[in-house]
């Protein structure tokens, strides 16, 4: 080695003089990292694309632009692909990816063994095969499959047990991925005592305690009360305790989405603006806050639910808002450090500085109108966290509206853009298609600009979310801004543009990993900067993640607790729903 | 730790706008009187909702009080009851009290264009109550996927003219 004594200087970050191996890519040197990243990035970009496809059925089926591929009856088997694929498998394996990968680059070291990876990663894949199985098969009338429960799979409608077993079987994997990197960070923590965790290992760590916290609910919901409930090992579930058990998990999920892109935006982006992060230590409040309080919020998404008394709705509403403070802390981070970037790069002015940031680099630019298009959704969110303003919008178009904002933009278009810049690094393969990826970013937003605006004034006049048909024979809809047909129209042209910004991004991908290696060299290198104030200019309690993880189990048990004391305390299976399958 | 000082004061804006957002809230529900969807209206059987006490035959009845109406919904794959085939009708100038639950799966119970808009959940009976002033038509749709027929499932409320509304169709 030519470095022996690397171990000993902080790792958190290379030196800004980065040594030539840091200049060699990921692939090279952490081989088994790189494929795991490979693989659970390979898996992700497939859901991606069978998802966007089934998103333009469905822009164009309940917008009655074009009807000619399903029947309306068919359509919520579209819909609980769309719903689980994108929204689960896309943004979940990505996340395996990056992780591992960020994992590996922050601790300078390969994952304690390759082989242990491989068995999580092939868990995680064989559960999605089979819940994908089970939700296609209700397209084909021949296999007596069928799982038409759209992601949230409210009980007591019932899939397949085959959908469940499949659920089971990935978020186990899951759990697997977190132990692995976790472990990782044990073995750098023997070899290493004293020194501050890396930035990129910190966010993973509190990202995965989250985690664990939160699938708690759904494993529960479906272990114990689902999965029997389809094998006829029990007769009846009490509807409302199985969705507050969803919904333990389902706001925290949220956060699983958007925890990749913002470890993106806190590590990578401020060196693809040709700068580097304003703040190591805020961004270590940011994702504690986010340990802390994502998960006893979940009753924010049953303010309209019967049977949860109004002081834990309450509760709930008081935490969400509070869980906006680590989003304005983020807005500010990233708008800073890229305008950092931007003056670095010679930007003047008020908001000149903006133009001289790199809007032709795929993986800027589309980090950055993500972050644009975050900030709308943030405040259509904060419409649905005001529990009684929230009646106005509940369940109609307005929330599709709202997290093909946050999750389809925010979360989905900034994985695809460091894609653009992780890729390479992984395969050691120069981006292919290149011009193809400078406008994809372009196309996504247009695209998404035109959906989502759309959906969130068909969701003021009423017009429900999750429904095949456009219009209903007892009334009409009552626009406020606009007209029904402008809005189905700019659905349509909006769904078909995202679809089209997918397909060329998976178009990218497709080449690159077809193209050989050494085909011109890489436009990128894993080196990140340090950031202007340190981990070391931070009280070190910051670190003591063990505390933080007390205190959200704390909360939780707060918010919870009594709640569902309350639900189970007249018999778990009480009131007795028998189920509908479907 | 160094905080800019810009940062800082953006953190105490953030803090500023939190606390304003909690405030109206807690104004919507303690000082405007906005009552939320709650457990008040308590449970039923779910294959049987109105062999319970809290729930009568889906219809409208005559309230506490002078001018107070209740309206019992029952929602079931794909219909209101009443509401689908036969439109609900209350007087104007009424407050109106909708009980709601459903018999089967979870739907949703959407007064189209109003705020009126809650959960049909097995077991739960779902309370809200409302003032309608003006005589006025409104589309009801569930707004909760509930199976192969959802978009279907949808019906209608008239509010009449006092002079129009007859104490016979009082259950
Ligand atoms: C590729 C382009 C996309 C198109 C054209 C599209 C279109 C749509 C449409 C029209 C709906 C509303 C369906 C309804 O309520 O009736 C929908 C729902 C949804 N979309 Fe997308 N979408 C796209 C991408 C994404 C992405 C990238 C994600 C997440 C990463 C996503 C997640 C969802 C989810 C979770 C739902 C709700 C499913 C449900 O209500 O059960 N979509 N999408
Ligand atoms: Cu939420
Ligand atoms: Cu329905």
């Amino acid at each position: 080695m030519a470095h022996p004594h690397k171990s000993e200087q902080p790792q958190a970050y290379e030196s800004d003089t980065a040594q030539l191996s840091d200049r060699l890519a990921f692939v090279d040197k952490f081989p088994s990292a790189a494929r795991i990243t490979r693989l659970s990035m390979g898996v992700s970009f497939t859901a991606l694309t069978i998802g966007a496809l089934l998103g333009i059925v469905q822009a164009l089926h309940r917008t009655n632009v074009f009807r000619g591929v399903i029947s309306s009856a068919d359509y919520y088997s579209v819909l609980t692909g769309h719903g689980v694929l994108l929204a689960l498998f896309f943004t979940i394996f990505f996340l395996t990816g990056i992780f591992t990968w960020g994992t590996s680059r922050s601790l300078g070291r390969e994952l304690p063994s390759p082989r242990f990876s491989l068995v999580w990663f092939l868990l995680m894949l064989s559960g999605a095969v089979m819940t994908a199985t089970a939700i296609f098969g209700g397209l084909v009338g021949q296999i007596p499959f069928s799982a038409d429960v759209l992601y949230t799979f409210y009980a007591p409608l019932q899939a397949h047990p085959l959908f469940y077993a499949g659920l089971a079987a990935w978020l186990v994997g899951t759990w697997l991925a977190g132990a692995d990197w976790i472990r990782a960070y044990y073995h750098w923590r023997q070899d290493n005592p004293g020194e501050r965790i890396p930035l990129q290992m910190f966010m993973i760590l509190t990202t995965m305690l989250m985690w664990y916290i939160a699938t708690l609910g759904v494993a529960v919901e479906v272990v114990f009360f689902l999965l029997p409930l389809s094998l006829g090992l029990i007769e009846s579930v009490d509807p409302l305790l199985t969705r507050t058990l969803f919904w333990f998990f389902g706001h925290p999920v949220v956060y699983f989405w958007l925890m990749p892109a913002y470890f993106a935006w806190y590590t990578v982006l401020p060196k693809l603006s040709g700068g580097r992060l304003f703040s190591d230590p805020l961004a270590r409040v940011v994702f504690i806050l986010f340990l802390i309080l994502s998960t006893p919020v979940g009753f924010h998404h049953q303010y309209a639910d019967p049977g949860v008394p109004e002081g834990f709705k309450f509760i709930a509403m008081t935490n969400t808002m509070f869980l906006l403070l680590p989003s304005f802390l983020t807005a500010f981070t990233v708008v800073a450090s890229m305008e950092y970037g931007a003056r670095q790069r010679g930007g003047t002015g008020y908001l000149g500085w903006l133009k001289a940031l790199p809007w032709g680099n795929p993986a800027f630019a589309g980090c950055a109108l993500a972050g644009i298009m975050f900030a709308a959704g943030g405040f259509s969110g904060i419409i649905n966290a005001g529990m009684n303003i929230n009646s106005l919008i509940h369940n109609t178009l307005w929330v599709p509206g709202h997290f093909h904002l946050t999750v389809g933009t925010a979360s989905a278009l900034t994985m695809m853009a460091i894609s653009y810049w992780l890729y390479p690094q992984i395969t050691g393969k120069r981006l292919q298609f290149y011009g193809i990826a400078q406008v994809q970013p372009y196309v996504w937003f247009i695209g998404m600009g035109l959906m989502s605006n759309a959906m969130h004034r068909a969701g003021l006049a009423g017009v429900p979310r999750r429904t095949a048909e456009p219009q209903y024979q007892q009334f009409d809809f009552m626009p406020v801004l606009g007209s029904m047909l402008e809005m189905r129209l700019q659905i349509a042209i909006g769904g078909s543009l995202l679809t089209l910004g997918a397909v060329m991004f998976v178009l990218v991908m497709a080449g690159t990993w077809l193209a050989e290696r050494g085909r011109g060299r890489l436009r990128v290198d894993s080196h990140l900067p340090e950031p202007i104030s340190g981990p070391s200019d931070s009280p070190r309690v910051l670190d003591n993640v063990r505390l933080w993880f007390v205190i959200a189990v704390v909360l939780v048990v707060i918010a919870y607790g009594f709640p569902i004391y309350s639900m189970v305390a007249d018999g778990a299976l009480n009131p007795a729903a028998p189920p509908f399958p479907v | 730790m160094h905080v800019h000082r810009f940062e800082r004061l953006w953190l105490v804006a953030a803090l500023a706008m939190i606390v304003l957002f909690i405030g109206t809230v807690t104004y919507g529900a303690v000082g405007a009187g906005y009552g939320m969807v709650d457990d008040t209206g308590g449970q039923v059987d779910p294959t049987d909702a109105t062999a319970s006490e809290n729930f009568r035959e889906p219809g409208v009845y005559n309230g506490s009080e002078p001018g107070h109406y209740d309206v019992y919904i029952e929602a079931k794959q794909f219909l209101f009851v009443p509401g689908t085939s036969d439109p609900v009708r209350v007087p104007a100038n009424s407050t109106v009290t909708f009980h709601v639950t459903s018999t089967d799966v979870v739907h949703g119970f959407e007064v189209v264009g109003t705020n009126i808009n809650t959960m049909a959940v097995p077991g739960q009976v779902a309370t809200v109550t409302v003032e309608f002033d003006e005589p006025d038509e409104y589309g009801l749709v569930c707004n909760e996927y509930c199976g192969s027929g959802h978009h279907t499932m949808a019906g209608s409320l008239h509010v009449v003219p006092a002079a129009q509304f007859n104490q016979t169709e009082v259950n």
